[in-house]
């Protein structure tokens, strides 16, 4: 098979959805051909193929870009809104969380709301404070959104995939720093059921709970451990909410001892509900107190040494990783 | 002045009636304390919402908001199943979890109640552009009141609507008054029609309480849509003769205002109409005491119809999955 950067396995996966279904259709700023096809190209293409109405630029209207989604939605179609990045939700949280998220539960079942709300984020790049947060846990407090996010090619096609099958909203956070990424494509297809965790690395030391991103900063930090005799088992979530919770409690109830880590802040971020949830349910299995890795508790600045020292450390990562085993 | 077709005529008035009634209703039971919600009257605009749902086909999508007994009970929601959610009744269109302002009956085209002003207007789009996608030929009418006139939605979805040519109607129900604050407390633009000018789209102001004025306005601004005109900013200018909510007071109405909106009441004039179209009183009269009986009976139903299970808080979050 042929390998494809996780731009390609996006762009595959909304080309097949909207081949097999006329009612897929995207909307965002900068979508269509016109504009290039989205800022990150992943609608690129698409326009030739399925034409304007398909693949609709809009104005720079987040609110009005999301309403649009919920509405075409309760008419029976599926809806992949983009928001360019991730901090402009701020501008639309009404339609997608008191609208979107609650109207198959207010409506008793009758109106589910079927959209995919792509969008971008990272910190690394340089976009300084309102284009590079981690915003997952707004949305993990919200009930009736899924939360996806991808860390490989091959899961971004699949959940891609899944995520415009689901009849529920969801929300497809995308990393700027992954979409080079390379890997080999999965297929035509391919479908990564959402609410399933992979265990991306196989250990029996401790259990580091991730997603997106720093899946690559924990596996190159449970490559470098390994050396040093500490097995470390990496899960990637991949649906942040609602998370595998059975893979989560079952690796943790195996190795006795857990990290979550994310990009996000880390107060209030979904590692602390991870970790709480860890501490109720495997507290007889548990070596030690699960630690909680996540982002400085600031806006991300802007110079790249200041951005840098901001993102969760590798260095941090590793010396967790021993105190919690006791090989500091 | 443009004459109604006789038919349309008495299916307005009967319309008007259902909406009436029904707030009469509603308020009867709330001041007996027979139920205890919240509730948003709608007296002094039932013929706009009649008239616009009376514009509409039975297919056609509407969204409106929680002052949307008018729209609900005018496009045609079964009584009991409307009166069961307001009582928050497992009979009820929602099983009792959206409530009064949530009401959504897709059967009948009430897509969308929202409890947040402006929020309509987005989703309103979506439908007519689902509409525009799939070429079904309906149109989407979302209502709102001049207080919504004000937020961002408002105006992201009029230029967007304006941009795609989307079938749908914007109907302002400009009842003087955003919550507690007056309109020259909250917009100093003349009207809320004349906004659509900056839209490029079409805007009228009307009179709410003229079924000569309001009921073409409508039918004019459905007809746009539907041949794929674009959409249509109507404002029907009517007064809110009741407080924001059941129960609110409503002394900051300056008494100056509150004579000119008995004297605007839109009832007595439909009714004078009515008779000028050679209805009879005796006809109109068995129209309202039939329209009486079936209230009472669907409130009975209600009241009488079980609670939703507790289970229930559990469901229809996301779908259920194996």
């Amino acid at each position: 098979m042929a390998q494809i950067t996780m731009t390609q396995a996006l762009n595959l996966a909304i080309d097949e959805a909207m081949a097999d279904d006329p009612g897929v259709f995207c909307l965002g700023e900068d979508v269509s051909a016109k504009q290039g096809g989205g800022v990150f190209k992943v609608t690129s293409g698409l326009t030739e193929k399925y034409g304007e109405h398909r693949i609709r630029a809009t104005p720079i209207s987040e609110t009005a870009i999301i309403g649009a989604a919920v509405g075409a939605a309760l008419a029976g179609q599926r809806p992949i809104a983009e928001i360019m990045l991730m901090n402009f939700v701020g501008v639309c949280m009404d339609q997608i969380v008191n609208h979107a998220a609650k109207l198959r539960f207010m409506s008793g079942g009758q109106t589910p709301c079927p959209i995919v709300i792509r969008t971008t984020t990272g910190v690394g790049v340089g976009f300084g404070g309102q284009h590079s947060d981690m915003l997952e846990a707004w949305f993990a407090h919200v009930a009736g959104i899924h939360v996806v996010t991808p860390s490989n090619p091959a899961d971004a096609r699949g959940l891609m995939r899944a995520s415009i099958d689901a009849n529920d909203p969801v929300i497809f956070i995308e990393n700027i720093l992954c979409y080079g990424l390379k890997a080999e494509d999965p297929g035509p297809g391919y479908r990564v059921p959402l609410g399933k965790a992979a265990i991306a690395r196989e250990g029996t030391d401790i259990s580091l709970i991730t997603y997106g991103r720093t899946v690559l900063d924990a596996l190159a930090v449970a490559d470098d451990l390994a050396k040093e005799g500490i097995s470390v088992e990496v899960i990637d979530l991949r649906t942040i909410a609602p998370y595998d919770e059975a893979t989560v409690l079952a690796s943790v109830r195996k190795t006795g001892r857990a990290i979550t880590l994310h990009e996000a802040v880390r107060p209030f971020g979904t590692g602390a509900e991870i970790a709480a949830n860890i501490q109720e349910k495997c507290w007889d299995s548990l070596k030690g107190p699960v630690r909680r890795i996540g982002g400085t508790f600031s806006a991300v600045p802007f110079a790249s040494h200041l951005e840098q020292a901001w993102i969760p450390q590798k260095s941090d990562l590793i010396a967790q990783i021993k105190a919690s085993v006791g090989k500091l | 002045m443009a004459q109604i077709d006789r038919d349309k005529l008495l299916d307005i008035y009967t319309r008007t009636m259902k909406v009436n009634r029904t707030d009469e209703k509603f308020r009867e039971l709330l001041m007996g304390g027979k139920v205890a919600v919240m509730y948003y009257c709608v007296r002094g605009q039932e013929l706009v919402s009649a008239a616009a749902m009376a514009a509409l086909e039975k297919e056609d999508y509407v969204v409106c908001t929680y002052r949307g007994q008018g729209e609900q009970t005018a496009k045609g929601i079964p009584m009991e199943k409307w009166w069961g959610e307001c009582l928050g009744k497992a009979t009820g269109t929602c099983k009792g979890k959206g409530g009064t302002m949530h009401i959504t009956d897709p059967e009948t085209g009430i897509m969308v109640t929202t409890g947040v002003v402006g929020s309509g207007l987005p989703i309103a789009n979506g439908l007519a552009m689902a509409s525009q996608n799939n070429g079904d030929g309906r149109v989407t009418l979302v209502s709102f009141g001049d207080g919504a006139a004000n937020i961002g939605g408002f105006h992201e979805a009029m230029n967007m609507a304006q941009l795609y040519k989307l079938p749908v109607i914007f109907l302002c129900q400009n009842n003087r008054y955003g919550e507690h604050t007056s309109y020259a407390d909250h917009t100093d633009s003349p009207n809320i029609a004349s906004r659509a000018a900056g839209y490029g789209m079409k805007g009228v102001t009307v009179d709410g309480n003229d079924v000569h004025q309001i009921y073409p306005a409508m039918q004019e601004a459905v007809a746009r849509a539907r041949a794929g005109e674009g959409p249509t900013l109507v404002e029907a200018m009517c007064y809110r003769m009741m407080g924001h909510f059941f129960g609110s007071d409503f002394s900051y109405m300056p008494p100056e205002h509150i004579a000119e909106m008995k004297a605007e009441d839109p009832l007595p004039k439909l009714r004078q109409v009515m008779l000028d179209y050679q209805f009879t009183e005796e006809e109109l009269d068995a129209i309202v005491a039939d329209i009486n009986a079936q209230i009472d009976a669907a409130v009975q139903h209600a009241l009488d119809a079980p609670l939703p299970d507790t289970d229930e808080i559990y469901k229809d979050v996301l779908e259920e999955t194996a």
